[in-house]
């Protein structure tokens, strides 16, 4: 018997939000492979599935639960499926041929330290894989970065939305640390979000329609360079989705970017360097792809540097650099191998690019 | 000679069923996959499925399935169109859902997503076209090639102290808990023909009773990979491939609902 969830607060830790979440965002099917930091999402989900009219499978492996995706998205269900970092790593075939299939689906990766099996403690170094295209070929996914667990619940609903509208799958790039971290959280009400059966999807051939296939194969490559086109500008077209929160950059002399979990560090790290009369501010980008370039730009007039702060050793800190394009200095601060930057190892690094002005008046 | 009949007195005792296109099969001279996509979408059509069935063509020779099979197709990743099938059935419980597959895409790269599948017991059919060798790619070692057969890869015949031996799928995924039909066929004779129609008939009975996964395993040819004329292809699966992989039942179902 299904049951029917209205709006309601909650404590919940990230990965179990984000599940519970899912559900009231009317997904029809869940496929996945238990992996640390994120198999609570699988957990929660399994034990939710029969009251809930939703249907939840554990998989052979990743490659077997995004093939999956890609059947079910292609028959028209709202479809999502998680993972961590290595098990993102073999999804990225069937990734590609979803994009290629211009199929919308919900990817999380609460990613942990790598390369290799790594650590399962928090990172983000999965920005590239997630943000350049960690598949072959050319394309994009839509990539949103969750700084909360509120976050990890309303991105949720908005990768959905997104991946409809465009017809493209969307990723929530989060860290283990937000999937493992409670927070009192507000639960959107089910059925808040409208759910459509595509036209082009797969549920069996009828009369009055010309049958739907579900193909990636352009074997002319005067139709693959059309196709190809034809992505390149649906990605642009994404560039109206760009989000961003702003904090303190209005008379900012050095701006801190940061995503996720390292946003939030940075914060406190500015609070501490205006407390030495610094003034520090924050862009925190919310979405990943489409990158907010030219916010970036114009701060980059107005201000004496910026310092990017990544759990890393240096990823989203080349789209900075891209963005302002020479005008001021791009420093970089990064903690690699799931270790967690300080407020006050971030501090340390403000001051070395800006003199405190006490100093100069001394 | 005959004076010119008016087509109109003729009576049609054969025509292509409407579940095909319109499109001519790209498949080689010879080559028993026509006969194949032809049989599944007869029945496909005989049963009056149509409107509910959903296939998922694979990588191999039998990629452009889709563009033939006159139904909506998904097409999978290579190896992947059983767990690509998992996704639909699993969303669309009350339709008919198969694959069509070869030996490289289902026995090598998929043997995963297969064995999984069929252990899971998905109410799917998997139609495996087993010609012992990788057509598309131009002839190469396929995990069913014959003990010292020479393809591309294994110029000097297959040597089972170096890549192993046949690998036989159908007894393999027999042993599964959640397999209800498998079977293996033959499309180069006429009883063959017969019997393998009425296998993927049984197929999508058993998928509507949902008793579990059928697999039917299509012993065939591949003359340009094969280097032979046709002919010499039909020899060679009657004294080399059927030997191996012998015809007939591997299990039926034991449950089955009498309507």
């Amino acid at each position: 018997m299904k049951e029917n969830m209205e709006k309601e607060i909650r404590l919940m830790k990230g990965n179990e939000a984000l599940a519970e979440a899912a559900i009231r965002a009317g997904m029809d099917a869940y496929f996945g492979y238990p992996i640390t930091p994120q198999s609570e999402i699988l957990e929660y989900l399994e034990e939710q599935s029969p009251k809930r009219n939703c249907v939840v499978l554990q998989t052979e492996s990743e490659l077997a639960s995004i093939n999956m995706i890609y059947g079910a998205a292609g028959a028209g269900a709202r479809v999502m499926t998680s993972s961590s970092s290595p098990g993102i790593s073999l999804m990225q075939e069937g990734i590609s041929y979803i994009a290629a299939a211009e199929l919308p689906c919900l990817l999380v990766n609460v990613v942990r330290g790598g390369p290799g099996l790594g650590t399962i403690q928090p990172s983000q170094g999965d920005y590239f894989q997630a943000v350049k295209g960690g598949g072959h070929g050319d394309y994009r996914l839509i990539v949103l970065a969750p700084a909360t667990v509120q976050e990890m619940v309303d991105f949720v609903f908005e990768g959905f939305r997104l991946a409809e509208k465009y017809r493209n799958p969307a990723l929530i790039l989060a860290d283990g640390a937000l999937g493992q971290m409670m927070e009192k959280v507000e639960l959107p009400a089910e059925g808040s979000l409208p759910k459509v059966v595509p036209a082009w999807a797969t549920t069996g051939k009828t009369k009055d329609r010309e049958r739907n296939v579900i193909t990636t194969l352009h074997i002319q490559p005067e139709e693959m360079e059309a196709m190809n086109l034809r992505l390149e500008k649906k990605y642009a077209e994404m560039q109206c989705e760009v989000r961003y929160e702003e904090i303190n950059t209005s008379d900012a002399e050095i701006i801190l970017v940061a995503f996720g979990l390292s946003a939030r560090i940075s914060q406190k790290a500015c609070d501490l360097a205006r407390e030495k009369g610094i003034k520090a501010g924050i862009i925190r980008p919310m979405t990943l792809f489409p990158y907010p370039s030219n916010i970036l730009a114009e701060l980059a007039e107005k201000i004496d540097a910026f310092l990017v702060v990544e759990m890393n050793a240096g990823q989203m800190v080349e789209d900075v650099r891209l963005a302002v394009n020479g005008k001021v200095p791009v420093h970089f601060k990064g903690r690699k191998g799931g270790m967690i930057p300080t407020p006050e190892e971030i501090l340390v690094e403000i001051e070395k690019i800006v003199i405190p002005k006490q100093v100069l008046q001394d | 000679m005959k004076e010119n009949q008016n087509l109109d007195d003729m009576e049609i005792v054969f025509q292509k069923t409407e579940a095909l296109t319109e499109l001519n099969f790209h498949y080689c001279p010879g080559c028993g996959h026509g006969v194949a996509h032809r049989l599944l979408m007869e029945v496909v059509e005989e049963m009056g499925i149509t409107e509910d069935t959903i296939g998922v063509a694979p990588v191999g020779c039998s990629v452009f399935a889709y563009q033939y099979m006159n139904i909506d197709m998904q097409e999978a990743a290579h190896g992947r169109a059983t767990a690509v099938a998992t996704g639909i059935k699993r969303v669309l419980p009350d339709k008919y859902v198969f694959t069509y597959q070869g030996d490289g895409d289902l026995a090598a790269i998929g043997t995963a997503e297969t064995i999984h599948t069929v252990n899971r017991g998905e109410n799917i059919l998997i139609m495996f076209i087993n010609n012992a060798i990788y057509g598309m790619t131009g002839g190469q070692m396929a995990p069913t090639t014959l003990e010292g057969m020479v393809t591309s890869t294994c110029p000097y015949g297959r040597d089972v102290k170096h890549v192993g031996s046949p690998l036989k799928m159908s007894d393999l995924v027999a042993q599964l808990g959640g397999a209800c039909y498998v079977t293996r066929h033959i499309v180069h004779t006429p009883n063959g023909v017969r019997k393998l129609k009425k296998a993927i008939k049984n197929a999508f009975e058993y998928q509507k009773q949902k008793l579990g996964t059928s697999l039917i395993e299509v012993v065939t040819n591949c003359p340009s990979g094969w280097k032979l004329t046709p002919r010499e292809t039909i020899d060679f699966i009657e004294e080399k491939m059927l030997p191996i992989y012998p015809l007939g039942d591997l299990k039926v179902p034991t449950n089955i609902s009498k309507n």
